[in-house]
């Protein structure tokens, strides 16, 4: 090359463009603002929900309030069959609740997202034996594979955080092998070949980065679908009986006759968590898609 | 449409600004020029000169989000302030338009013959039967078997496409064809076969020709009058024929030069083209706002008057108009 | 001297939807681009120009025939292909698509090097790319994205992202047909110092024989998937024996004779007619009358650059 000397950093060049760019762009939409807001929120509450909570406030053995009351002064949501706190049920649930449907999320997006890449980068056989195999989970039924598994793997989170993952990561790699296709199809793919690239330089470096923003995207909505399924699950008595979640909560007071009895302090506040941190995902979701899919806003 | 004293068409100080949240882009900065019956006009620029915005709100055509001032008057009528009705009245059965992309232009589930037959019985309140027999007139005209009417536009190649659209403009027998890139997306071959059917229909019928290309050669060759479009506003207008051998704006010059004559030595091994890039849409607004020319940038002419002074279209022959200041130096000089 | 690039017999096929021929974009062409050589391909959309140019660079694995890098057949395993990339760079139409909308110049600049493993100085690699395809200063450059620039910078970006591997040859598929007229003039430009500062090679497939006669030595036109006619670009261009070639320069507005209008629209390279490809449009032919045109199949044309021009009709005089 020729004689041009340069000290290498010249050249380089900060990353953090696109990052501050997508944060700026965020901002001006007040409706994900409200979402992040409520996520913040109850992501602060569960995770800080061990400095405040103690054993001897939720273990059904060691709590000492009145039973199934309606709010009263030191319980503001009114208590359980067992005395327990219903507020502080509702705050611990989140832990559980947040990290089934955020692990659930992150095994469905990692599967979906390899298989509609593999799928939709290779279009020979290995893309149609992939795409045979989608269609045929696509086929199963959730719910009574959900069951079914718990039936094998033993009733808890484990199981349904799979049950959930294996029923939904379907539609992710169809999304994502059309989305793959539809960039294979564009001209700097071809120069990226020409380049040297590779099937996997391609996938990872030239794919991958323009199929994130619908993974992304998609991902928070499955976020809220996959905590809705738990809650689904839990209630139908496939969670584990020991551990307080939102669907177990709904399953004890449903079980424990808080209808017939008017207890609707112990039905409301779990169901309104589930709504507000769906919509919140949602909200985000939306956000997201506007600011990274301009398109979609005209 | 009775005749009317003055020109059919005449445009005064036609300005078209998009709205873009809090942005103005000016993409029409102050046009004006006339057109008679019979005569033909081209336009020539890049992209983002303004030239298919420009044609396209002559027929008020655009987007609401741009803004259009100024005076079109057609046939002694300000189109720009008339009410909707007589506009609709206007468009196809007086005027009408040659899009760039006839694909995207023609409906895909409807056969070219209702689709050519839509405009005439719309505007010329005549039978399905007086229609479809005129339509086949249309089809024949173009150089397209009539029998194919029942045919879809995907049947066609696009040159055939292109022949239909131009079958569509003339259905109304209008005054005035605005033809925006009729050619552009065909090849060279194909091209040639279009531009001619167009310039025999033009002279056959005594239509005004408003034809809108990036490709000087192509407007030289097909039209009387050639306005040069560069920013948003006239850079140089004139007969065809002089502005391409006797340019006398530099921009008018390098364009000419883009495309080189086969033969002519000076641009062999030689191709020719000018520095820098057409302004951005932020740098138009800077340039409404400021003073000097908006060519002085690129142009290899440029004085430091350029910057300064405030250029307008000053008479640079007979019939011409050119919006340099080298202009005025040759008048006094 | 052996040609930096050649291409012998090459034939490119495409499958056929269910019951129809296979597509014969590409049969039988002979073509060299020697050291330091601007060859022009040109012909009509649906010629096959478009891939010869793909299978010149790899792209398209030939149904037959070879493609050799200096006297070198070009082989299609992965590695044997990454190494012919080396020397081989592909400059598309269209660069806003050309470009991934997610890197920023630097790194479509650096992305060759980086994939042969050019690492050491990859910085000043990158700077005396974009310096030499006239992006300059390249600092200021360097981190934008590609809907940042106009569409002349852009190709300037690919055509530096090209540079940066060091080639021998570059393939330009249309190279300006997507810019502007003022611009269009720039790039050409650049091709034309790049050679004469390089030595770089290059085909440029263009439907614009204006093109051929700003940038090229020789030219070759190409019809149905055959080369036509070839030779150096003033032979060619202003000796035309072709009729093909002979009508293609007469449509030219400039021309001043008067256009020879073929009937009809390229003809389909699913169906190739017998004798000579071009009798059903040739204007020569009608008035001739010649029976070989109809019945006997023309060789295909050598492509030796030593001959000032090479026609394949029955009637031009050769």
């Amino acid at each position: 090359m020729s004689a041009t000397t340069l000290a290498p950093a010249a050249l380089e060049v900060p990353r953090h463009h696109a990052v501050s760019r997508f944060c700026r762009a965020y901002a001006k939409r007040p409706a994900g603002l409200v979402g992040l807001g409520l996520l913040v929120a109850f992501g602060v509450l569960a995770l800080a929900a061990p400095l405040f909570i103690g054993d001897d406030q939720l273990n059904v053995i060691k709590v000492d309030g009145p039973q199934l009351s309606p709010p009263i002064d030191g319980y503001p949501l009114g208590t359980d069959q067992a005395g327990r706190s219903v507020l502080l049920m509702v705050i611990w649930g989140a832990r559980e609740s947040l990290s089934i449907g955020i692990i659930a999320t992150v095994l469905t997006v990692i599967l979906g997202s390899t298989v509609g890449l593999l799928a939709g980068h290779y279009q020979g056989w290995v893309g149609k034996v992939l795409m045979h195999v989608t269609d045929w989970f696509i086929a199963l039924p959730s719910l009574p594979l959900a069951i079914s598994l718990s039936a094998v793997l033993g009733q808890g989170a484990a199981s349904i955080t799979i049950a959930i993952a294996v029923t939904s990561w379907t539609a992710t790699a169809r999304l994502v092998r059309a989305q793959t296709i539809a960039v294979e199809a564009r001209p700097f793919i071809e120069r990226a070949k020409v380049l040297g690239a590779g099937n996997t330089q391609i996938m990872i470096r030239h794919v991958l980065p323009n199929v994130m923003p619908l993974i992304l995207v998609s991902s928070t909505l499955t976020v809220a679908s996959a905590i809705l399924s738990e809650a689904t699950l839990t209630f139908l008595g496939l969670g584990d009986p020991t551990s307080v979640t939102w669907g177990s909560m709904l399953q004890a007071a449903f079980g424990g006759g808080a209808v017939t009895a008017g207890a609707w302090w112990y039905l409301m506040p779990p169901g309104i968590a589930i709504l507000i941190i769906v919509l919140g995902f949602t909200l985000v979701g939306r956000a997201v898609e506007h600011v990274l899919n301009p398109r979609m806003v005209n | 449409m009775a005749t009317l004293p003055g020109p059919m068409l005449e445009v005064r100080d036609l300005r078209v600004t998009y709205r873009n949240g809090e942005r103005a882009v000016p993409a029409v900065r102050g046009v004006s020029f006339t057109l008679d019956r019979g005569q033909t006009l081209g336009i020539a620029g890049e992209s983002g000169s303004g030239k298919s915005t420009m044609a396209l709100s002559l027929l008020r055509l655009l987007a609401p989000s741009a803004q259009v001032t100024g005076q079109v008057l057609f046939n002694g009528e300000d189109l720009l302030t008339g009410r909707w009705a007589r506009l609709r009245a206007v468009r196809w059965s007086a005027a009408s338009v040659v899009f760039q992309g006839a694909m995207s232009a023609l409906n895909p589930v409807r056969t070219i013959g209702e689709q050519i037959c839509e405009p005439i019985l719309l505007h010329d309140k005549v039978g399905q039967k007086a229609a479809r027999k005129r339509a086949a007139e249309l089809l024949d005209s173009v150089g397209v078997l009539s029998r194919r009417l029942d045919s879809y536009p995907h049947e066609f190649s696009g040159g055939q496409r292109q022949r239909i659209m131009i079958a569509m403009a003339l259905a109304c027998r209008p005054d005035l064809v605005i033809a925006d890139e009729p050619t552009t997306a065909l090849d060279v071959m194909v091209q040639a076969q279009v531009l001619e059917l167009l310039g025999e229909l033009v002279r056959e019928s005594g239509i005004g020709v408003i034809m809108i290309s990036h490709d000087l050669s192509v407007l030289s060759h097909m039209c009387e009058r050639l306005a040069v479009m560069y920013a948003g506003q006239i850079a140089e207008i004139g007969p065809a024929k002089q502005l391409i051998t006797d340019p006398r704006h530099p921009y008018t010059r390098a364009l000419g030069r883009a495309f080189p004559t086969i033969g002519d030595p000076a641009s062999r091994l030689a191709p020719s083209g000018l520095p820098g890039d057409p302004p951005t849409p932020p740098e138009l607004a800077r340039l409404s706002e400021g003073k000097g020319c908006a060519f002085e940038p690129r142009c290899p002419d440029a004085a430091a008057a350029c910057r300064t002074e405030t250029v307008e279209l000053w008479a640079s022959g007979p019939e011409r108009e050119a919006a340099c200041l080298r202009v005025l130096e040759g008048a006094t000089s | 001297m052996t040609p930096v690039l050649e291409v012998r017999d090459l034939m490119v096929t495409y499958p056929a939807r269910r019951g129809a021929a296979p597509a014969r974009a590409v049969d039988g062409v002979n073509l060299q681009v020697g050291q330091g050589e601007i060859v022009a391909l040109v012909g009509e959309s649906g010629c096959g120009k478009s891939s010869l140019a793909r299978a010149l660079v790899g792209l398209v694995k030939p149904a037959s025939g070879q493609i050799l890098r200096d006297g070198e057949p070009l082989g299609y395993s992965a590695a044997a292909l990454k190494a012919f990339r080396r020397h081989t760079q592909l400059v598309l139409q269209d660069p806003g698509g050309a470009l991934n909308p997610r890197q920023n110049v630097f790194d479509a600049v650096a992305e060759g090097p980086r994939l042969h493993g050019l690492t050491d100085g990859l910085a000043a690699r990158v700077h005396s790319a974009l310096t030499r395809a006239g992006l300059r200063p390249p600092e200021e450059f360097a981190g934008r994205f590609p809907h940042e620039m106009s569409g002349g910078q852009q190709q300037r970006v690919v055509i530096a992202g090209a540079l940066a591997l060091e080639p021998s040859v570059i393939v330009a598929d249309e190279p300006v047909a997507s810019l502007d007229a003022s611009v269009r003039g720039e790039i050409l430009k650049l091709i034309l110092e790049l050679r004469d500062s390089l030595g770089l090679s290059a085909l440029v497939v263009s439907h614009d024989l204006g093109l051929a006669w700003n940038i090229a030595d020789r030219i070759a036109v190409m019809y149905l998937g055959r080369i036509v006619e070839t030779g150096t670009v003033e032979e060619v261009l202003l000796r035309p024996k072709h009729p093909y070639t002979k009508a293609l320069l007469s449509v030219l507005p400039d021309s001043g004779g008067r256009p020879v209008l073929l009937a009809g629209e390229p003809p389909d390279p699913t169906s190739v007619p017998g004798g000579c490809r071009f009798h059903p449009r040739c204007p020569l032919r009608a008035v001739e009358q010649d029976a070989l045109c109809d019945s006997r199949d023309l060789p295909v044309l050598t492509g030796d650059p030593s001959v000032s021009s090479l026609a394949a009709c029955h009637l031009a005089e050769q």
